[in-house]
């Protein structure tokens, strides 16, 4: 895992018989010594989770009682459903404790599965680092297969090692195996997902977005199949492989072999990948480039004009994206009432703090992890700052009559408008699916403001990042580390059994849980005022510093 | 005479790295000032200090008349830059890429956009990421060199670009010169340095090593001579400025400093010469004797460190 081993000159032998896969192995080593402490990092973050997960629930659920209750009120509640997942067995310890890990750790797994690939493959094609590589006697599919092996094994091993933690903390041997290969199965597959998205695209950016929306739409499809089947998960689920790895149902009957469809689909998405590098020239994607205008339309003149410029593509993108997620998840919302009258459920819509009914409840909870994913853009968005820094694009823009601060401030505000009008058509388009569901309209206004409450929580993180880009630029992942923290807390905090007060560092525990709760200005204006110092003292930290 | 850039004793430092160490350097205003060093010298750092990009330690630097850092954003209406290392956008043209950049300094002039594209034989309709670097270079010169200002700050601004296109930079820094525009240029094409700078500023290891117009700078070279002698010489080993002597009977060879050159052709003559070549000096080799004292000094200061 750690090795320090710079790859040893390669075979010439190897070259001469025209091999694809020569110098897959110099590869794999140069990448496991570029990602020996963000792997074993990533690997840590998740066993450390899993493990202390398992330690807090399994004091909560001693008795088998207690475990059914639990699994009553989660089985009964879509909307936890939608988020979670399944108990598929009331009476087990592991399933219980376990449940709130078993989907949403599988797409974490399943992103950094992602990332990792496309960082070895297209970031490495995009920067040119590849064609010097390339010329060297390396094969044409090595730094696939090199990508590929490293993001499997870092996922086997993650698994590995969390099913070592959680039999350790007491639960069935073969369940905790079964959990961490449900893991696996997800990283595995969505590696695979994310060679093909970095075939596909030619910018590392695009396609770390594009696997991400695959993930999420398969996350959208476990979400919709488990949240409106009755006592199991309908046909929807089983479309997901995120569904797949639940379907894995450890502590629960343990059915290993689910984990064949994510192998196979793995193969095969994978196999696709091999085909579609076989097809192209290194560097391009599959799209062919198009001639671009000879001189600049009169619009592109100013800062802001660029940045919206450079924004565009991917700000259309996550446009679609969350519409389609508002969509999927204004329409499940109506169907959560039918649910209402076990006292399981009406327990939990108290937990979760929803007085109006279990549909405002729901959605509550989907507008909290919405403002979560939009966060994200404005986070992207923000770091944009850094790349065009590093890339060495900011230094010509600074030699003209550009301030620094107007700079900066072009992409600020693309980040600040970009987040505002996704969570507008977060709730337009979750609204409008809700109101078109119970025949009222009146509901989308409703919508519209539960997501619109989200963004001062969303501007906090884009200020961090900001503020990091202004003080400490070679920092700048600590945007990304926010997030993962504020999401750790915000989702997982009370399982983990966390103190109320490590939990209040999270923005989004402030977020005013609408509709159903009660509005009050105090923590927006706060929050609003706290994403504004962090964005005054980035610029200010960045008119200060050196430029590179 | 004016002074466009007047830079004294500058000073940075990046943690343990000394980039600059009491750089000066002064360019007068309308001439084209060659800014030569071997790599790592310094000469991309004193640019972003100019730029205000950098902020140095120490040391004062003006830039037509202002300071660099604090006035950086009105400064730059005045000057152009182009890097030695272009980067673009991906998904821009080149010709957008053109106009932002015009547009953003003030205004280009639309004329002469199209005749430079022309000379440089420049498709302005590709997209950034399809340029090779010889055409992202020529993106930023037709962006610098249309648009209207004082002073064009060049660094290493022909690298990548093929010798027909040097041919077409060069007249256009001429015409430039004509214009009465200032240029700044760090070049490593002693050719190209020779046939336009005014002036030269070498710098090594951050500090300014020799300044002066390249005529100045000829008499610090040396001409090799080689002669055929009536008898063999006598007195020669000792005179003043003459180096590497070698003697074999009637046969002499030896270099001579250029301001030596005449006094020691009367001692030759007065002994009577049958025949004589000489070499005449070159740049080349004082820039390289410069640029192998850096290579030495540098040496001693990793065996320092290693120690």
């Amino acid at each position: 895992m750690t090795t320090a081993a710079l790859p040893a000159p390669v075979r010439t032998a190897t070259a001469t018989r025209g091999d694809g896969f020569a110098g897959t192995g110099a590869l794999l080593r140069l990448a496991l010594r570029r990602d020996r402490i963000v792997a074993t990092v990533w690997i840590l973050l998740f066993v450390v989770m899993a493990a202390s997960s398992a330690a807090a629930s399994q004091s909560l659920f001693t008795t088998v009682e207690s475990r059914m209750r639990a699994a009553a009120a989660v089985n009964g509640t879509p909307a936890t459903l939608a988020l979670y997942g399944r108990v598929f067995d009331p009476t087990s310890l592991g399933a219980v404790s376990m449940f709130k890990l078993g989907a949403m750790g599988a797409a974490l797994v399943a992103l950094v599965a992602i990332f990792t690939v496309v960082r070895h493959t297209r970031s490495e094609e995009e920067s040119g680092r590849l064609e010097m590589i390339g010329a060297t006697v390396v094969g044409r599919y090595a730094a696939l297969t090199a990508a590929l092996l490293l993001a499997v094994g870092t996922t086997v091993v993650l698994a590995l090692l969390t099913a070592l933690v959680l039999a350790g903390s007491g639960l069935p041997a073969a369940g905790a195996l079964a959990f961490g290969l449900s893991w696996a199965g997800a990283g595995i597959a969505f590696a695979a997902v994310g060679a093909v998205t970095a075939q596909v695209t030619e910018s590392a950016r695009t396609a770390n977005g594009l696997g991400a929306a695959v993930l999420a739409a398969a996350y959208l499809l476990r979400a919709a199949g488990d949240a409106t089947g009755v006592d199991t998960s309908t046909w929807l689920s089983w479309l997901s492989p995120i569904g797949w790895a639940q379907q894995v149902r450890p502590f629960a009957g343990d059915r290993w072999w689910v984990l064949a469809y994510l192998v196979v689909f793995a193969v095969l998405v994978s196999l696709g990948a091999y085909a579609l590098v076989a097809r192209r020239d290194l560097g391009a994607g599959l799209l062919a480039q198009r001639p671009g205008r000879p001189a600049a339309t009169p619009r592109l003149a100013t800062p802001l004009a660029l940045a919206v410029r450079l924004h565009r593509g991917a700000l259309t993108g996550w446009l679609v994206g969350v519409a389609l997620g508002g969509l999927v998840l204004g329409s499940i919302a109506s169907q959560v009432g039918d649910f209402i009258d076990t006292p399981q459920a009406r327990d939990m819509i108290m937990k979760l703090g929803g007085e109006r009914g279990l549909t405002d409840a729901f959605l509550s909870a989907e507008m909290g992890i919405l403002g979560l994913i939009v966060s994200a853009y404005g986070i992207s968005a923000a770091m944009r700052l850094r790349a065009e820094e590093t890339a060495g694009r900011l230094e010509p823009m600074l030699a003209t009559h550009t301030s620094r601060v107007r700079w900066a401030w072009s992409h600020v505000a693309v980040a600040l408008a970009g987040t505002t009008v996704l969570m507008v058509a977060v709730g337009l388009f979750a609204g409008f699916a809700h109101g078109a569901a119970v025949g009222d309209y009146g509901q989308i206004g409703r919508v519209v403001v539960a997501a619109l409450v989200q963004l001062p929580a969303v501007w906090v993180l884009t200020g961090i990042t900001v503020a990091v880009f202004g003080l400490a630029p070679g920092l700048i992942m600590a945007g990304w580390g926010a997030l993962t923290v504020f999401l750790v807390l915000g989702q997982l905090g009370s399982v983990l059994g966390l103190p109320q007060w490590l939990m209040d560092l999270s923005p989004f525990t402030h977020s005013p849980k609408l509709p159903g709760g009660t509005l009050s200005a105090m923590p927006l204006v706060s929050l609003t005022v706290i994403a504004a110092v962090l964005l005054i003292v980035g610029m200010w930290g960045f008119r200060r510093r050196d430029i590179g | 005479m004016t002074t466009a850039i007047s830079v004294s004793g500058l000073v940075k430092t990046f943690g343990q790295t000394c980039a600059l160490d009491g750089l000066d350097l002064t360019v007068d205003t309308g001439e084209v000032h060659g800014f030569l060093g071997p790599n790592g010298a310094g000469k991309s750092t004193t640019i972003r200090v100019l730029l205000g990009l950098l902020r140095a330690d120490a040391g004062e630097a003006t830039l037509l008349g202002g300071d660099p850092w604090a006035d950086a954003t009105n400064l730059h209406r005045r000057l152009a830059y182009v890097p030695g290392d272009v980067s673009l956008w991906p998904n821009l043209s080149g010709g957008e890429v053109i106009d932002l950049l015009g547009r953003l300094r003030g205004g280009l002039d639309p004329k002469r956009r199209t005749d430079l594209l022309e000379r440089f034989d420049l498709d302005p309709t590709k997209k950034g990421r399809t340029y090779s670097k010889g055409n992202r270079q020529k993106v930023a010169l037709v962006a610098a060199l249309s648009s209207d200002v004082e002073l064009l700050v060049l660094d290493e601004p022909t690298s990548g670009l093929d010798p027909l296109m040097e041919a077409v930079f060069q007249d256009c820094i001429n015409e430039e010169r004509e214009r009465g525009r200032t240029v700044l240029l760090s070049s490593h094409i002693l050719a190209e340095v020779e046939s336009l700078c005014d002036r030269v500023s070498i710098i090594r290891l951050g500090r300014t090593v020799e300044t002066g117009t390249l005529s100045e700078l000829r008499h610090l070279t040396r001409t090799s001579i080689s002669a055929e002698l009536a008898a063999p010489p006598n007195g020669l080993a000792d005179h003043a400025g003459v180096h590497d002597l070698k003697i074999s009977g009637n046969q002499v060879k030896f270099d001579v400093d250029t301001k030596e050159l005449d006094a020691v052709l009367r001692r030759l003559t007065d002994v009577g010469v049958r025949s004589l070549t000489s070499q005449p000096p070159t740049l080349e080799e004082l820039f390289l004797r410069h640029y192998e004292s850096d290579l030495a000094g540098e040496t001693a200061r990793h065996a320092a460190v290693t120690r």
